[in-house]
């Protein structure tokens, strides 16, 4: 305060803050992410609260009526539920699996067999993580075919005479779906897990292996705690992208078969451009949207929790 | 305490070390053979995929899709290339995904100059905002942005997704870059505006050059990314003439004459790309972020 006042006393005009003059360096970002996201969400919003066909036809205010629609609709609620398989399939399996691959290479394979081993055996996890995953879909599409799949008829090479129609039927699609995402998965976890060991210090494991700690206790005592930044970064990121999946269901099998795969954004997908329901497609969209914001809310509030009982036990 | 428990515990590690060497031994190779047979299984749907790109149809529902061809077939590959005429959808992608490498790199710098040297008031508002954007299903803000594309003449242009995906990269390239900026030297500023540079000056020949490792890795992410980006292209560019990869492979599929060599020919070309991409900056990738987190 006293400072301030005695610059106005020395310079009558007050001069603006620092930070003023690089306003306009701003300005291309704010506008264009106002033009691309902040204004077609709010309009998303709003369409949702309207019956329309889409394109020129009018639009016709129905207030929460898609919304009442919804708690109504089986097709809705499968789709959450399917959501439920998604997290299963993108999340919770791959990241315990790469867990385990991940100490495995770096503290077992990485010190008996060198690191040359440990990176190759890490490229080979992480190769689907390369490729757009709508072209491993439509591999495994392929691979799984009832009739041409590779995978059937390698059983029918065995002599299995009726092989199941791994996409095609209501109860095998979705394990097959959930089969395919964890191939695509478990990459990510391996790379930024073992990253994350190099981190820890190689001083705690030799102390542990000196107290007589067998690997499975190394692995319960040092490994997990150290890389629990990491693991609520990989838990965030794939549950979000688990409640977002399209692409794979879209090459895989569309939702089908009755629904079987559905999933919400496939679902709101249909409403808008299949089914010329925009209003209800986005009253999908708009609840997807707020699924997902209070779930990245809850694990956020678990990391900083575990960050701050963390800090207390120290 | 030392020289105490020597004595004793010396005898019985000198009694169980080879035994237990010995049966580490074995463990070890187990864990080793398990690990190659995970990888195996990971590897094993590229390998089936290689194998039946090149495999006549007739051998194939001969000798099933784990035998080795007996001859290089490549009609597939052909039959795949000219029906999506495939030269054209390489060139869409490398466009698209180009562009909106080096536009979207461009503007999460001018964002970062503001927010993590500029200081601007209500900085982390901003940076929250793009992240929360970052996490939005692209369903949420697909349909008025389809619309808003009709209106303005921007519907099946390349033009529409490009922008998209500009302001949607570079939410994420804000938030990193203003957190590399954040920590950039004030004495370089300072030493800099001394000499009477002003700020877009200080921006491109002192920052620039400075950030200009990790200035690249953005552009390597956001050039994958773009690539393998599949719900708004296929919402936008509806016609052959304007798709990219992936929704060529896609809206082939159920083809009837796409047959086993098309399928697999096709998914190999699709994803060669992005593999080649990414072997060739593998190295600048890891330097690139080091050399960030350094400074």
């Amino acid at each position: 305060m006293t400072s301030s006042s005695s610059t106005t006393v020395v310079r009558p005009r007050r001069r603006p803050a620092r930070w003023v003059g690089y306003l306009p360096y701003l300005i291309p970002g704010v506008v264009a992410f106002v033009l691309v996201i902040g204004y077609p969400l709010v309009t998303n919003v709003y369409i949702s609260f309207y019956s329309w066909r889409g394109g020129d036809t009018p639009l016709r205010w129905v207030g929460l009526g898609n919304y009442q629609a919804l708690l109504h609709d089986t097709a809705f609620w499968t789709s959450f539920r399917n959501s439920v398989a998604m997290i299963v399939a993108m999340v919770i399996v791959p990241t315990a699996i790469g867990l385990v691959l991940a100490a495995v290479l770096f503290d077992y394979i990485g010190r008996k067999f060198g690191g040359r081993a440990a990176a190759v055996l890490r490229a080979s996890y992480y190769l689907p993580q390369i490729l757009p995953v709508a072209v491993a879909g439509v591999l495994w599409n392929w691979i799984l075919n009832a009739e041409t799949g590779a995978l059937n008829v390698i059983l029918k090479g065995f002599g299995v005479t009726d092989p199941p129609n791994w996409l095609g039927s209501t109860s095998l699609a979705l394990p097959s779906v959930m089969l395919v995402l964890i191939w695509v998965q478990i990459g990510y976890p391996v790379v930024i897990f073992m990253s994350a060991l190099q981190r820890v210090d190689p001083e705690l494991y030799e102390a542990a292996e000196l107290d007589g700690a067998g690997w499975a206790r190394r692995f319960r005592a040092i490994t997990i705690p150290q890389i629990r930044p990491e693991t609520f970064v990989v838990v965030l990121t794939c549950t979000v992208a688990a409640l977002k999946v399209f692409a794979p269901i879209y090459v895989l099998t569309r939702g089908g078969p009755e629904s079987s795969t559905l999933v919400p954004s496939y679902y709101s997908y249909l409403n808008f451009f299949d089914k010329s329901k925009v209003g209800y497609g986005a009253a999908v969209a708009t609840v997807l949207t707020l699924v997902i914001v209070v779930v990245a809310g809850i694990i956020l509030g678990l990391q900083s929790r575990a960050e701050r009982r963390e800090r207390e036990n120290r | 305490m030392a020289t105490l428990t020597a004595p004793v515990s010396a005898p019985s590690v000198q009694q169980s070390r080879p035994d237990r060497r010995h049966r580490r031994g074995a463990v070890r190779w187990v864990v080793l053979a398990l690990a190659i047979l995970v990888a195996l299984a990971m590897l094993s749907p590229f390998v089936i995929m290689l194998l039946n790109a090149v495999k006549p149809p007739a051998e194939y529902s001969q000798n099933g899709p784990l035998s080795i061809p007996t001859h290089i077939y490549l009609d597939g590959l052909k039959n795949f290339w000219t029906r999506t005429d495939f030269t054209l959808k390489l060139w869409n992608s490398v466009f698209i995904s180009g562009v909106v490498a080096v536009a979207g790199t461009g503007l999460s710098l001018l964002n970062a100059y503001a927010i993590g040297i500029g200081r601007v008031k209500g900085r982390l508002w901003i940076v929250s905002l793009f992240l929360l954007a970052n996490m939005l299903p692209q369903e949420a803000i697909i349909y008025p942005l389809f619309d808003m594309a009709q209106k303005v003449g921007l519907s099946d242009s390349q033009w529409s997704v490009i922008i998209i995906f500009t302001v949607i990269q570079s939410a994420f390239g804000t938030y990193l870059l203003a957190s590399v900026l954040g920590t950039f030297p004030p004495a370089l500023l300072e030493a800099a505006a001394l000499d009477g540079a002003g700020r877009w000056r200080i921006l491109w020949r002192v920052v620039f050059p400075i950030v200009r490792p990790t200035l690249a890795v953005l552009m390597i992410f956001f050039f994958i990314w773009t690539w393998n980006e599949f719900f708004i292209p296929l919402v936008f560019l509806t016609s052959t003439d304007t798709q990219t990869v992936p929704i060529a492979l896609a809206s082939l599929q159920g083809d009837r004459l796409m047959d086993v060599p098309t399928t697999n020919a096709g998914a190999l070309v699709s994803l060669l790309p992005a593999l080649v991409f990414f072997l060739i900056f593998q190295r600048t990738l890891t330097r690139g972020v080091t050399a960030g987190s350094v400074k």
